[in-house]
């Protein structure tokens, strides 16, 4: 009879403190793909921007402003000679034509968009000035599903959100419960711990299947997300990186006996992967020296399986070495923290 | 039979600079079937001895023993022959009464149906509310339908009462009552004397971690000398520091001061009151103040400490 099966009424009380809290189903559910959308929306694929190209006026500007064609790309117009800095400065032009017989270009180095209006408008003016190209090159344009900024997002956002539900699921929801003074509570009846944490573990991995099914769902419905490799490599390494940050999350709470503690614990933990594991850009433009550790990292090794299986559809024993670095955290964590945990 | 408790020379003392001494040396015998109750200020030590009873915490040294077992040796047997409520715990809140109560009820090989628990603390009609819904009474009454849910042979309730309103203290002790009246064994701390005297077949007077009365409540009161107290002030007399002459009035058994008035403790209020008329008029010295009531358990801890047991 399931109303006197302990695990059982763990369980469901860790559910129902779930989803009887609209807030939390928002940030677990909700969250994620209005991140997907607004940085989907963001860094949609699409033909570059017009380049703006800016002529000082005075002798040879009419001549020069004939060199460019609207249907190249451009959208040119005439400045002052003073307002020229200030133009730049704010990114109304990419690009400065002073004109004489030796025309000058003035343009920040440091911005693509000008580096990139510095090639075209060298061209646009040599043409004019009667360079013929010795090569006509044709052009076969590709843009497909899986090489898109969104498709490398996606799996991204599924770790970023696999590492936060651990983390919050687990280590806020066990320290709050400390702090209420429930866990003493409970440890006062004859319940068994290992029923309190595998209950705990349980909802986490039922709220993972949700969780990594909506927003594949929502990727191929709106985006087009294609998941070349295995759906359900994708929910085993979903399944072990929930397993392994529920282990940190359970870690960081073994001892905190406030909220403010565990908040500042776990923002301590997570925002370095955030920030390096590549969630939203790729890992591998930080510095050579800092890779060795930024692939040890649970996060880096989640997200680059569940890219690898979902746009490159790696199969399992490509990724055994990843899946060893968070089955590695997720066992080390969960010893250190069943060894420190603290009841009372 | 074994005593439902048994605590010898208990001792806990807590790591700090320097070390805090919550418990120096408690003995305790609680009978079963009686309500037993720890009567203190707070900071006596009475939560941390009741918390080592339930084997929450362990003690420095000392023996403890609930119904002939040991934590050590029967812990788990424990576990299912005591129901407890803690000071302050707060339950989810997202759960409803009844499946806060079905939850813990699970633990338990045998215990009884959450609806009976519900029914004992009279909370029917918010089975179905969430915690986070229920007044600070309700909440208590909770707790204590939570420690029943196992069906305990021991009950340990507290400070149940702390910080209601005077309406759900007196439903509160409407349900330990009828708790004592089916013959189980309650062991309750509290600070309010009132509480212990009501409710309480015998009480131990804790201080500084120690016992330092133990009776029934009118054993104590009665060990006092007299069950009564006459409390009186007079007008342009300096505070009275020479208590002699208020000891040798007939039917006096103790006098102390009490800020600004003088308490009697007295067996027969009609002999002595008219002697202290007497002694005032004699002296010239005019009454501001004369009243008379029952001794109660304040009065016991206060001789004994000189103390009052909710300074702290």
């Amino acid at each position: 009879m399931s109303d006197r099966n302990p695990f059982h009424q763990l369980f469901l009380a860790r559910m129902r403190d779930f989803y009887r809290q609209p807030e939390v189903i928002f940030w677990v559910f909700g969250f994620p793909i209005l991140l997907a959308v607004g940085l989907g929306i963001a860094f949609r694929e699409k033909a570059p921007d017009e380049i703006a190209v800016g002529i000082v006026r005075g002798a040879g500007d009419e001549q020069t402003l004939a060199a460019f064609d609207a249907k190249d790309g451009f959208k040119v117009k005439l400045i002052d000679a003073a307002d020229s800095e200030n133009e730049l400065r704010l990114g109304k032009v990419a690009i400065v034509v002073v004109p004489s017989a030796e025309p000058t270009l003035q343009f920040d180095p440091t911005r693509p968009e000008s580096v990139l209006a510095r090639a075209r408008v060298d061209a646009a003016l040599q043409r004019a000035a009667g360079r013929v190209d010795p090569l006509s090159l044709r052009e076969d344009l590709v843009t497909k599903p899986g090489a898109r900024y969104i498709d490398f997002l996606i799996p991204g956002l599924l770790g970023m959100n696999i590492m936060s539900g651990g983390l919050w699921g687990i280590g806020f929801v066990i320290v709050e419960m400390r702090s209420r003074k429930l866990l003493k509570r409970l440890i006062a009846t004859p319940m068994k711990k290992s029923h309190f944490m595998a209950a705990a573990i349980a909802a986490r991995m039922v709220l993972v299947i949700g969780e990594v099914t909506l927003l594949l769902f929502f990727g191929w419905l709106v985006f087009d997300l294609v998941i070349q490799g295995s759906w359900a490599f994708v929910m085993a390494l979903a399944f072990l990186g929930a397993f392994t940050f529920a282990g940190i999350g359970l870690l960081v709470a073994s001892r905190a006996r406030k909220i403010e503690t565990v908040s500042g614990l776990m923002n301590l933990v997570m925002m370095p992967m955030f920030v390096t594991s590549g969630v939203f850009f790729s890992s591998e433009r930080f510095p050579d020296v800092v890779q060795p550790l930024i692939q040890a990292l649970p996060l880096t090794a989640l997200n680059d399986a569940l890219r690898a299986v979902i746009l490159e559809g790696a199969d399992v024993t490509s990724q055994l070495p990843r899946i060893a670095i968070i089955g590695a955290w997720g066992l080390v964590t969960f010893v250190l923290a069943l060894r420190f945990f603290r009841w009372n | 039979m074994p005593p439902a408790i048994l605590v010898r020379d208990l001792k806990k003392t807590y790591p700090a600079k320097p070390p805090v001494e919550a418990v120096r040396g408690l003995d305790l015998e609680v009978r079963v079937g009686e309500c037993f109750g720890l009567l203190g200020p707070n900071g006596a030590g009475k939560t941390t001895t009741v918390e080592i009873l339930e084997g929450i915490l362990a003690p420095s040294s000392g023996t403890v023993e609930l119904l002939g077992k040991t934590w050590a040796r029967d812990e788990s047997a424990l576990r299912e022959a005591i129901g407890v409520s803690l000071q302050e715990t707060k339950f989810a809140e997202k759960l409803t009464v009844l499946e806060t109560i079905r939850m813990f009820g699970s633990f338990y090989q045998r215990g009884r149906p959450p609806e009976e628990a519900l029914a004992a603390v009279g909370l029917e009609e918010k089975r179905d509310a969430l915690v986070s819904n229920l007044s600070g009474g309700q909440h208590q009454r909770l707790a204590v339908a939570v420690a029943l849910v196992g069906d305990p042979e021991l009950l340990f309730l507290d400070e149940p009462t702390t910080g209601l309103d005077p309406q759900s203290r007196r439903q509160l002790w409407d349900i330990i009552r009828s708790l004592r009246e089916r013959g189980r064994t309650i062991i309750l701390t509290t600070h309010y004397m009132d509480e212990a005297e009501r409710l309480c077949d015998r009480v131990a007077v804790v201080d500084h971690g120690k016992v330092i009365a133990l009776g029934s409540p009118q054993e104590l009161i009665r060990s006092l000398g007299g069950d009564h107290v006459v409390e009186f002030a007079l007008k342009n007399v300096e505070r009275a520091t020479d208590l002699a002459p208020y000891l040798a009035l007939p039917s006096v058994r103790g006098a102390r001061p009490e800020g600004e008035a003088i308490q009697l403790t007295v067996t027969e209020p009609h002999v002595t009151i008219p002697a202290l008329l007497d002694h005032a008029r004699k002296h010239a010295a005019e009454l501001s103040h004369l009243s008379t009531r029952h001794a109660s358990l304040e009065d016991v801890f206060v001789s004994l400490t000189g103390r009052h047991l909710r300074d702290e």
